[in-house]
């Protein structure tokens, strides 16, 4: 027997059970604009730039699944303006300066606002004070990128056991700590997953920026939703 | 060298007119001239807004950002910037030779810089003047008015500057802010097709620069009693040269000579700077006042760029250049020429030494070389030192143990030639507005002076030769007097 489908933005898109509307689109090679989603972790439906409208509601596509012949709608104006919006107020909310940014041309934020055509951030800058942590001899934390995704909290506690990393605080307070004082007290290893998943620029390894030209990097040829995995 | 007309006696006797460019990038840049009853002038002032901001928060970033960031204080030279402080950051990663991939993707850069900033300030901002005479019709003295009249000349500096851009691009990854150059090497090198693409033009490019320095001696010698005289004071030189003596724009130890050209120190290693150096802060100024500590700051202050250059090295390198710098020597005599309009003269020689260089680099296959990055034992402390377009750029850093910057110090070169432009207005105020009611043909006297040391704020607000001004004559108890605006389009605006 056929797979059941749905129509994402007219297109006819096979899924098997289980799986989400942005997983079925991935698989088809559709791009869904999304940021906490990582197709290796589940999906918790935070920052919600992956909204779509499915039979004309609105849901986080990561942690929704599809129905059959179910009516998707993902690249609209409606959405891809709000989804601009939410953008631009993750930029502003941190410092992310994209001029001297190591991860400039190799970060999805970036590449998603270029996505949606971000020009400008639009609402006023907080300019939060958020010092670095480069304690750990290999490793060093920019929180001014943090956006707040999850997905080094997921890692490290759901993939390498550690519990390097927790969100604190609640809604415009949020924000990304270390289960000690600062990260070289922590058990933080360069081998951890959560070395290796952030998809902006706050775990780095040192000494290492700007290695990549400018033309290798992993955005510069495609745009964001040209890539296979779409990230 | 003269301090007068540094501080009037009595100010609040006198008249004040305040010369106001307003600056897009670098801040704020004007003069102010002090009248009597009979426009007498008793004291001239430059000011302009420093860079203070950058030493502050690169603070506590980590150190191999700071190459890419700082570059962010200038739109017309970052390349100078990067390269600044890629070299005192190649101390840090313990870098004390890099591969001659390295050396050589560094220079061709920069090099493309020199050929693109001289060429840009030459035929973009200060040809009008030259070409058509300091107040000569407003309406005609910009590129366009160039294009119009000598359409060759405007086209070859149009293609002189995009070459050059065009080296920076394939060298740092992008025309303006690219990242290529990083602690202890760079993280690319050219490839062949982009080395060919480069290649194809570079004998014409050395054959407009020439052609350039005679377009510019032919109007000093045309003119020569006025290039030699306006605004023309003396001064200490100082510049990088290499250790045999010859220019080197990219590395090399400090040379300072006094006003007769005797040489006063050399060899200084750039990590020794702070022992020749010190910077004095004025009140009526946000930029410092660098000077030689040997001669205190009312004698050592000292005059950097390509007249100096040109002057301070034994030799150029590149043959076709050393053919001018002899008949520039030649021409200035036993001592050194100070005359600020003779930059443009060894500008463009530098420019032709660039096109020169980029050149025989194109031809050297280490800068298709694989080899790109060297390691150390690592520092804390580090000082780079490169002459850019405007002259002697210096940059140094203390990193911590834990990678990052605690300690910064830019002097950059217009802060370098801060005396020295200041002294060059005061002059020309002397020599041409003492006495007289101002015009805006006077006005772009005192401009034509500043235009002369290329500082970032004349590039930056004078793209289209027409730098918005603002004259206001006050009497002694601040009521206006008079007012003359020039807007950005050149248009005059009397009230
Ligand atoms: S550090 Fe990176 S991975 Fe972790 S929450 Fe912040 S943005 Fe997400
Ligand atoms: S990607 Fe779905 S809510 Fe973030």
């Amino acid at each position: 027997m056929n797979n059941p489908t749905f129509t994402l933005d007219g297109k006819t898109i096979p899924f098997t059970e289980g799986q989400t509307i942005i997983q079925a689109a991935i698989a088809a090679s559709v791009y869904i604009p999304h940021l906490c989603f990582n197709p290796e972790f589940k999906a918790h439906g935070s920052c919600k730039l992956c909204t779509v409208k499915a039979n004309g509601r609105k849901t986080a596509s990561c942690t929704a699944q599809p129905q059959p012949d179910m009516i998707v709608e993902s690249n609209i104006q409606e959405l891809n303006d709000e989804r601009r919006a939410l953008l631009q107020m993750l930029f502003v909310e941190g410092n992310h300066f994209c001029p001297s940014c190591e991860m400039s041309g190799q970060c999805q934020l970036q590449a998603t606002a270029y996505e949606l055509n971000m020009m400008s951030p639009h609402f006023d800058h907080f300019f939060p004070d958020r010092p670095l942590d480069a304690s750990h001899p290999e490793y060093l934390l920019d929180f001014n990128r943090c956006i707040l995704c999850s997905l080094c909290v997921q890692a490290s506690r759901d993939v390498d056991g550690k519990n390097v990393f927790a969100l604190a605080g609640r809604g415009i307070n949020s924000h990304l700590i270390v289960n000690a004082s600062q990260l070289a007290e922590t058990g933080f290893s360069g081998d951890d997953k959560a070395a290796h998943v952030c998809p902006v620029g706050v775990i780095l390894k040192k000494r290492v920026g700007f290695v990549v030209p400018v033309g290798q990097r992993k955005y510069d040829l495609l745009p964001i939703s040209a890539l296979a995995k779409g990230d | 060298m003269s301090n007068s007309l540094e501080t009037a006696q009595h100010p609040e006797t006198l008249r004040r007119i305040a010369i106001d460019p307003i600056s897009r990038v670098e801040g704020h840049g004007k003069v102010t001239i002090l009248l009597d009853e009979n426009n007498h002038i008793h004291q001239v002032r430059l000011h302009i807004a420093e860079f203070r901001g950058f030493e502050k928060f690169i603070q506590g970033r980590p150190y191999w950002e700071v190459p890419v960031m700082v570059q962010r204080l200038c739109g017309i030279c970052p390349v100078s910037h990067h390269l600044a402080a890629s070299k005192a950051l190649d101390a840090i990663v313990g870098a004390k030779q890099l591969t001659p991939t390295a050396d050589k993707i560094r220079r061709l850069m920069h090099h493309g810089q020199m050929l693109q900033s001289h060429a840009l300030h030459f035929f973009h901002l200060c040809s009008p003047d030259l070409l058509f005479g300091f107040d000569s019709e407003v309406s005609q003295r910009n590129i366009v008015g160039i294009a119009a009249k000598y359409p060759e000349t405007a086209r070859r500096g149009i293609l002189l500057r995009k070459y050059g851009q065009e080296v920076i691009r394939h060298t740092a990854g992008k025309r303006i802010h690219g990242t290529s150059s990083v602690p202890g090497g760079v993280n690319k090198s050219l490839s062949l097709a982009e080395r060919d693409e480069l290649l194809k033009d570079s004998e014409e490019m050395v054959a407009w620069s020439r052609d350039a320095v005679q377009l510019v001696k032919e109007l000093h010698f045309k003119n020569s009693e006025l290039y030699n005289s306006f605004g023309a004071f003396s001064a200490n030189i100082m510049s990088l040269t290499a250790a045999d003596g010859s220019m080197d724009l990219y590395d090399g130890q400090l040379r300072g000579r006094d006003a007769a050209g005797h040489i006063m120190f050399d060899g200084v290693k750039d990590q020794d700077y702070t022992t020749l150096i010190a910077e004095q802060v004025k009140n009526w100024s946000y930029m410092k006042f660098p000077y030689l500590k040997t001669l205190g700051p009312e004698q050592g202050w000292y005059r950097v760029g390509p007249l100096s250059r040109v002057q301070n090295c034994d030799f150029i390198a590149t043959p076709l250049a050393e053919i001018e710098r002899r008949e520039f020597i030649a021409y200035s005599g036993k001592s050194l020429l100070h005359a600020p309009l003779a930059y443009h003269w060894t500008r463009m020689i530098e420019m032709l030494h660039a096109a020169e260089t980029i050149r025989d680099l194109l031809h050297d296959n280490d800068i298709m070389g694989s080899d790109l990055t060297v390691r150390g034992e690592r520092g804390f402390e580090g000082v780079g030192i490169i002459e850019a377009p405007r002259g002697t750029l210096i940059h140094h850093y203390r990193v911590d143990e834990n990678d990052l910057i605690s300690m910064c110090n830019l002097i950059v070169s217009t802060t370098h030639n801060n005396q020295a432009m200041n002294e060059a207005v005061r002059r020309v105020a002397q020599q041409y507005l003492h006495g007289h009611e101002i015009t805006e043909g006077l006005l772009n006297h005192i401009e034509v002076a500043i235009r002369a040391f290329d500082p970032c704020l004349s590039c930056a607000t004078h793209a289209l030769g027409k730098m918005p001004l603002e004259v206001e004559v006050l009497d002694a108890s601040g009521e206006q007097m008079s007012y003359l605006a020039r807007a950005g389009d050149g248009a005059s605006i009397n009230c």
